[in-house]
């Protein structure tokens, strides 16, 4: 097995600006160098995908503090922007963004609400199986 | 001294564009080009330095040089298939 090719799994939770910024990062980083990404919208990271909110501010985790939040905020500006950053990165690799259907569920999400970054909808076993060559990561 | 610069096929300022920014550029640039192509890329950020290498190693493109300027690098990249 080639490990420079292993898919990247990465699972959000985070819905901050700052998270998503960093997952942003690592996934268009792996799709450069030529690895497989699925990334799992859970929770505040899926809510971040609303077609109508996912350039508003969501702000910044707790350790950044009202100085960090500003410096975030300032770092995603225009094309920096995380959604910006994960168009890039679908284009330049294979990135897949899967939004969980159990937090669909929760926070009265549809396909329709969601961002067309969001490739598709599926459940827990579903993702396991398209993470099962690679690591996970939960950010 | 005399810094003659190598003749490219193309040029991309990517000075001023954040981390992977200017290794976005050269991927575009590389996919757009035809082979024996030789893309520079201008880049002030630090990441490229390690970013710009790692990538043509991994997608088999060569390095034809990188040089220190004022206050960013030049990697020239040749598309090599």
């Amino acid at each position: 097995m080639n490990d420079g090719d292993t898919t990247l799994s990465l699972i959000l939770f985070s819905g901050t600006d700052d998270r998503l910024g960093a997952a942003a990062i690592l996934a268009t980083g792996a799709a450069a160098m030529g690895r497989p990404v699925n990334v799992f919208l859970q929770y505040w990271a899926l809510d971040a995908f609303r077609r109508d909110k996912v350039v508003a501010d969501h702000g910044a985790a707790a350790e950044a503090g009202p100085g960090g939040a500003a410096l975030v905020r300032a770092g995603q500006a225009g094309e920096r922007h995380w959604s910006a950053l994960f168009r890039q990165a679908k284009d330049i690799g294979d990135v897949k963004i899967h939004a969980c259907a159990l937090s669909m569920e929760l926070f009265e999400i549809t396909t329709a609400d969601l961002d067309p970054l969001v490739d598709d909808v599926e459940g827990v076993a579903a993702f396991m199986s398209d993470a099962s060559s690679g690591p996970i990561t939960f950010i | 001294m005399t810094l003659t610069e190598t003749e490219v096929t193309r040029t991309i300022d990517a000075r001023g564009m954040a981390c992977p920014g200017p290794l976005l550029a050269l991927i575009g640039a590389i996919r757009q080009g035809q082979t024996g192509d030789t893309i520079a890329v201008l880049s002030s950020d630090a990441g490229s330095k390690s970013d710009i290498p790692a990538w043509c190693a991994k997608a088999k493109h060569e390095i034809v040089e990188v040089v220190e300027l004022s206050g960013h690098a030049r990697f020239v990249v040749r598309k090599t298939h």
